[in-house]
C-alpha cells in the first residue's frame, strides 16, 4: 500500500483543476513507487494542463523549474526523481515558472 | 537524512543552488535574509529618509520582496518610508485576484498600498481600449503602457525610488533574450543594479543576486501569502524558449545562472560603436528613440478616434503623424503624461545602427 497526500502550490495546480490538495493511493506494483514514476502516474490520471508544463521534456521527472518538496524537505537532498515514496509521504509539487 | 551543514543540529531541508549548502530553515531564513541586506548595503540602494515604493503585483517576487524590505527596514534601521505599487490595466476579472493578494499584503506587512489604474495614468482602461481597437492589437497597447507605467506611477506618488522582484533566473533570461534579439542598448543595461539615471527615478533590484528557487522556498517556509496566474509561457513563447533554456542550465550547474550575469556585465560596446540615439519624448519626457514615445502616438490615436495609430510600422506612423500634425498641438494632450523614464524604445531591428554593432567579450 502507498497511501500519500498531494500538494500542488505556485501555479502548479492550475495543471490539477485547481485542486491544492488531495489524497491518494498508489496501485501496488512490482517495483517501489519513486518520484519518477508518481510524475508518470499523475500525468496520466491527474493530470488536466499541458503535460509538458508539468514534465520534464525528456519524460523523466518533473520540468526545471518546478520544486518538489518531501515531507517539507527539498527533493535535492532526498536523490531527487530517484527518491523512493514511502507510505504516508507528503509531496509538494511547487512551480516557479508561473508568473505573478 | 541530512542534517544542516551550517548549525549540524537540525535537519537539512533545503539544498542552496548558490553554495550547495544544505541548510535548515532556520539557518536558511537567516542566510537569505543576510545575502539581501548585504546587496542593499552593498550598492548603496537606499539612503536614509528614502520614499520607496516597492513594485507589488501579488506574485511571489514581489511579495517576499514587500515582505523583507518590512523586515530588514525594521531589523537595520535603513530608515525608509515604504509604500507598495500597485498598476491596475482596469481589465474586468484580469487583475482581482492579484489585487486582492496586495490589498492582504498592505496588511500582513502594514506597509499601505497606493493602487493606479490605467485611466489615472493614461485617461483610458484596457477596457475602454478593447472596446476601441478591438481584441487583435490590445496586447500592443498593454505592453507599451505597461512599460511606461510604473515610472509614471511612482512620479505621481512623489517617491525617491522604486524596487522591483527581479531575480537572478529573470536577469540572466533577459540577457538570453537581449543577445538574441541583438538588441545591444538593453544589453548593456539589464545587468545594471540600479537603472534610471540622468535625475529620473532610480529603479533598483534587490534580488539581482537571488535565486527563485530559494525566494518560492522562502516564501513556502515562511507561509508568505501570493498569488499566481497562468503559465508566464503563453503570452510570450519566445520568453518562454528562454526560460526553459536558463532552467534547463541551472539543473545542470546553478552556477550558469550568475555566471550569464557576469558575462552580460563585461560585454561592453567596443568604443567608436554607434547606439541609437537616446532622445527622450517630447510629450512626456520618456525616453524615446522617436520625437514622440509610443505610449504617447497611441495615446494620441486613442483620444483623436484614430486607435490603430501606433501600432503598425514606425515608418507608416511618422507619415501619419505628420499626416495629422500630431506635433503642432501637443499642448492641448488630454492627457498630458508625467515625466519618466528608464525604458528605451526598441530599436528597429533592420536599422543600420545595429548592423554596425559589434560585441566585445
Ligand atoms: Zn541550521
Ligand atoms: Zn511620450
Amino acid at each position: 500500500m502507498c497511501d500519500i497526500s498531494l500538494e500542488f502550490a505556485g501555479g502548479a495546480e492550475l495543471l490539477f483543476e485547481s485542486r491544492k490538495k488531495q489524497s491518494v493511493s498508489l496501485p501496488p506494483q512490482d517495483r517501489p513507487w519513486t518520484i519518477d514514476l508518481l510524475v508518470k502516474w499523475l500525468a496520466k490520471n491527474l493530470l488536466k494542463g499541458n503535460p509538458e508544463m508539468f514534465i520534464h521534456a525528456d519524460g523523466s521527472g518533473v520540468r526545471p523549474g518546478i520544486l518538489v518538496l518531501i515531507n517539507e524537505i527539498d527533493w535535492e537532498l532526498l536523490g531527487g526523481k530517484d527518491y523512493r515514496i514511502q507510505n504516508n509521504d507528503s509531496i509538494l509539487f511547487v512551480s516557479t515558472l508561473h508568473g505573478g | 537524512m541530512k542534517s544542516c551543514t551550517k548549525c549540524s543540529k537540525n535537519i537539512a531541508c533545503l539544498k542552496r543552488p548558490k553554495t550547495g549548502d544544505a541548510l535548515c530553515r532556520e539557518c536558511f531564513f537567516d542566510a537569505f535574509e543576510q545575502e539581501i541586506h548585504w546587496t542593499i548595503t552593498t550598492f548603496n540602494l537606499f539612503s536614509r529618509g528614502d520614499y520607496v515604493a516597492i513594485a507589488a503585483s501579488g506574485g511571489k517576487d514581489s511579495t517576499v520582496l514587500a515582505h523583507l524590505m518590512k523586515v530588514l527596514n525594521d531589523r537595520y534601521d535603513y530608515g525608509l518610508k515604504l509604500v507598495l505599487l500597485s498598476i491596475d490595466e482596469g481589465i474586468t476579472g484580469y487583475r482581482d485576484d492579484s489585487l486582492e493578494t496586495v490589498k492582504r499584503n498592505e496588511l500582513q506587512y502594514g506597509i499601505p498600498l497606493k493602487i493606479l489604474s490605467y485611466n489615472d495614468l493614461y485617461g483610458w482602461t484596457m477596457d475602454k481600449i478593447v472596446a476601441a481597437v478591438g481584441k487583435k492589437s490590445n496586447c500592443t497597447f498593454c505592453g507599451v503602457f505597461r512599460r511606461q507605467a510604473l515610472d509614471r506611477g511612482a512620479m505621481q506618488l512623489g517617491v525617491d525610488k522604486i524596487v522591483t522582484g527581479h531575480n537572478a533566473d529573470d536577469i540572466a533570461e533577459t540577457v538570453i533574450m537581449n543577445v538574441l534579439r541583438g538588441d545591444i542598448a538593453r544589453l548593456q543595461r539589464c545587468t545594471s543594479i540600479v537603472t534610471g539615471s540622468e535625475g529620473l527615478i532610480p529603479r533598483s533590484k534587490p534580488f539581482k543576486y537571488t535565486y527563485e528557487k530559494e525566494i518560492v522556498m522562502y516564501a513556502h517556509f515562511k507561509k508568505l501569502d501570493y498569488f499566481s496566474t497562468e503559465c508566464i509561457y503563453s503570452p510570450n513563447a519566445y520568453r518562454g524558449h528562454a526560460r526553459a533554456y536558463i532552467k534547463n542550465l541551472e539543473l545542470q550547474d546553478p552556477l550558469s545562472i550568475l555566471n550569464i550575469i557576469y558575462s552580460g556585465e563585461c560585454m561592453s560596446l567596443r568604443e567608436g560603436t554607434k547606439l541609437p540615439s537616446k532622445g527622450t519624448c517630447s510629450r512626456c519626457g520618456y525616453i524615446s528613440s522617436q520625437e514622440v514615445c509610443k505610449a504617447c502616438v497611441m495615446l494620441e490615436g486613442l483620444n483623436k478616434g484614430v486607435p490603430r495609430l501606433g501600432v503598425g510600422k514606425t515608418s507608416k506612423v511618422i507619415k501619419k503623424m505628420e499626416q495629422l500634425k500630431l506635433s503642432e498641438d501637443s499642448d492641448r494632450s488630454p492627457t498630458k503624461p508625467v515625466v519618466s523614464h528608464s525604458t528605451t524604445e526598441v530599436p528597429s531591428r533592420k536599422s543600420s545602427v545595429l548592423r554596425e554593432t559589434t560585441l566585445e567579450w
